[in-house]
């Protein structure tokens, strides 16, 4: 096999124990992003994921001065983010947008200051790039039983909250008259999408981890007309873009300037854009097929997508 | 089958319902008319279980309405958009009706889909039933709605202004089948409207909200001079015009009013 594939694997590429690690939390996070960015595009929450970068960058930054996994740190963050956007009510109400773009300036300033500290301190520039743009070849195995642990806790949540939620997005007024708790239902969502973002965040690093989040979701939402088979689309998407950007990064070494590999994140960002472009093709000619059959129905987002 | 008494909802000091009384029996399609800023979703939200009232209470099939929602209560709630890339399916949202207050992922099963083609034939939405919701009219919208809302086997159906956004021939059609849901299902139906006129044939009993107070009865018991006035507080008229309903302020202070009123008919009240 080896001989046969060798122009795509370059050598080394089973043997090496950081690659199996990168293809194996790669595809958790594509799973599990996958799965709860089907309904981040449901409800129009990409601006909330958005947000969790930010911050989960400010908490990655943090946790790296400090000296404890960056992992720690982007859970944290986004746990604390999550307890914020539902005090600020970034759920419910549009209007917060100016008070949530301030805090987000703020917590990327932090940022600054915590990776400025870190880079002069053990003057090397790895951190930022790590926690901005991710390195899924530098994650310790001793990081995945609690990525593992973490990928568990957020599958287990949305499959546990499906219906309630499903419906909670559609209509919560609906959801409402039924008996569902909405409010406890969208708490419960938020820290599963915070839990998401910074298993995003720690792959493809904290700012690209929306692309991860949104990005197959969207395209599988063109794809398919029932859920849980866009969660699956999302995943595979998500699966397929990760593992050929590692693919990619690795032979990456060889190709200028050498030595030095390309970002994985760069490859995995570009496909999930490609990919997306394409999903809209089909789709388009469908529409205008549509449009001259009813009156046109207008879309609606509460939040500008941010992908 | 429903029973509202004395309803009291004051919002910071602003009275929205007024000792709101009014009984509905099984199978009665009963209209709840009233002007946008009435009462109208209000007094829906306190029917189910939604909005705490200040007094009075509601009792539905003789017995006080749980804390929060109501598996007897069916609602289709007011027109709402849809996103046309919802990856949900009309028959999805049917079959949420049955269990979306379930945790867990909906487990097919036949007696599941049986029921859900059952429901989907009976709002005669069998056709689109495989289209995505938000890519539908809505006319169809509202048919999956309701289906949606019939499908847990309520005993009480409401609909907030269904007719909204509808053209005359959907609306046409939205109401006979709620008349037949009712007189064949038993099912008592309770829908608000702002215009009267599309469903004055079908109505039993009508419920007419003016100002968060509420006069109910059949429509020739409501719908007088006499008795909407005072229930406005003002001097209304009562107008039939071929077979339809005009109802204008006026008369008395404020005649220059009343004049502008009858131009334009669709305006049901202007004081």
């Amino acid at each position: 096999m080896s001989h046969f594939l060798a122009p795509v694997f370059a050598p080394g590429f089973f043997q090496s124990e950081a690659v199996h690690i990168a293809l194996g939390v790669g595809a958790l996070a594509a799973i599990v992003t996958g799965v709860v960015g089907v309904f981040t595009v449901m409800r129009g929450q990409a601006f909330a994921g958005e947000a969790f970068g930010d911050i989960g960058t400010t908490g990655g930054s943090g946790a790296f001065l400090i000296g404890i996994g960056p992992l720690w740190g982007f859970v944290l963050g986004n746990l604390v983010a999550a307890a914020a956007m539902e005090t600020v009510g970034i759920q419910r109400t549009r209007g917060r947008d100016l008070a949530t773009g301030i805090v987000l300036g703020a917590s990327i300033g932090l940022a600054a200051l915590f990776l400025y500290l870190t880079t002069t301190e053990q003057s090397t520039t790895g951190a930022t790039v790590t926690i901005l743009f991710g390195s899924a070849f530098t994650i310790s195995d001793s990081t995945v039983p609690l990525i593992l642990l973490l990928s568990l806790v957020v599958l287990g949540l949305i499959l546990t909250l499906y219906r309630p939620l499903l419906l909670a997005t559609v209509s919560p007024e609906m959801a409402a008259a039924r008996g569902i708790p909405v409010r406890l239902v969208g708490v419960l969502y938020l820290l599963a999408l915070a839990l998401a973002a910074a298993l995003a965040a720690i792959t493809i690093g904290s700012i690209l981890g929306t692309a991860l989040l949104v990005g197959p979701a969207a395209s599988a939402l063109r794809m398919t007309k029932r859920p849980l088979m866009a969660m699956l689309t999302a995943a595979g998407i998500g699966i397929g873009a990760m593992w050929l950007g590692i693919v990619l990064a690795y032979d990456s070494y060889e190709w200028p300037p050498t030595g030095h590999g390309w970002p994985i994140s760069f490859f995995v960002v570009t496909l999930v854009f490609v990919l997306y472009l394409l999903s809209g093709l089909p789709e388009r000619r469908h529409r205008r097929h549509a449009d001259d059959a009813r009156p046109a129905s207008s879309t609606f987002h509460a939040v500008p997508e941010g992908q | 089958m429903l029973e509202v008494r004395g309803v009291d909802v004051r919002l910071s000091s602003r009275k929205i319902l007024d000792r709101v009384s009014f009984k509905i029996a099984p199978g009665e399609f009963t209209g709840l008319i009233g002007s946008n800023g009435a009462g109208k979703t209000t007094l829906f939200r306190v029917i189910l279980g939604l909005q705490s009232t200040n007094a009075g209470e509601v009792l539905v099939a003789g017995r006080p309405r749980a804390a929060r929602g109501h598996q007897q209560v069916g609602f289709v709630p007011q027109k709402f958009l849809l996103d046309p890339d919802l990856p949900l399916r009309a028959r999805d949202l049917v079959g949420l009706g049955l269990d979306a207050h379930r945790l867990g992922v909906p487990r097919p099963s036949r007696a599941r889909h049986a029921l859900v083609e059952e429901i989907l034939e009976a709002v005669d939405a069998g056709q689109f039933a495989d289209t995505r919701v938000g890519r539908l009219s809505g006319g169809e919208q509202q048919r999956i709605l309701i289906a949606h809302a019939l499908i847990a086997r309520p005993r009480l159906l409401l609909l907030d202004e269904p007719l909204a956004n509808l053209d005359l021939r959907s609306a046409h059609e939205v109401v006979a089948l709620l008349a037949r849901i009712a007189r064949e299902q038993k099912i008592a139906v309770l829908i608000s409207a702002h215009e009267i006129n599309p469903l004055l044939g079908v109505m039993d009993r009508i419920v007419y909200l003016a100002a968060g107070r509420a006069a109910s009865g059949t429509t020739d018991e409501v719908v007088r001079a006499d008795v909407l006035s005072k229930l406005y507080g003002h001097h209304v008229d009562v107008l039939n015009v071929h077979g339809r309903v005009l109802i204008v302020a006026g008369a008395g202070e404020d005649t220059d009013l009343a004049g502008h009123e009858v131009a334009f008919p669709d305006t049901e009240i202007v004081s």
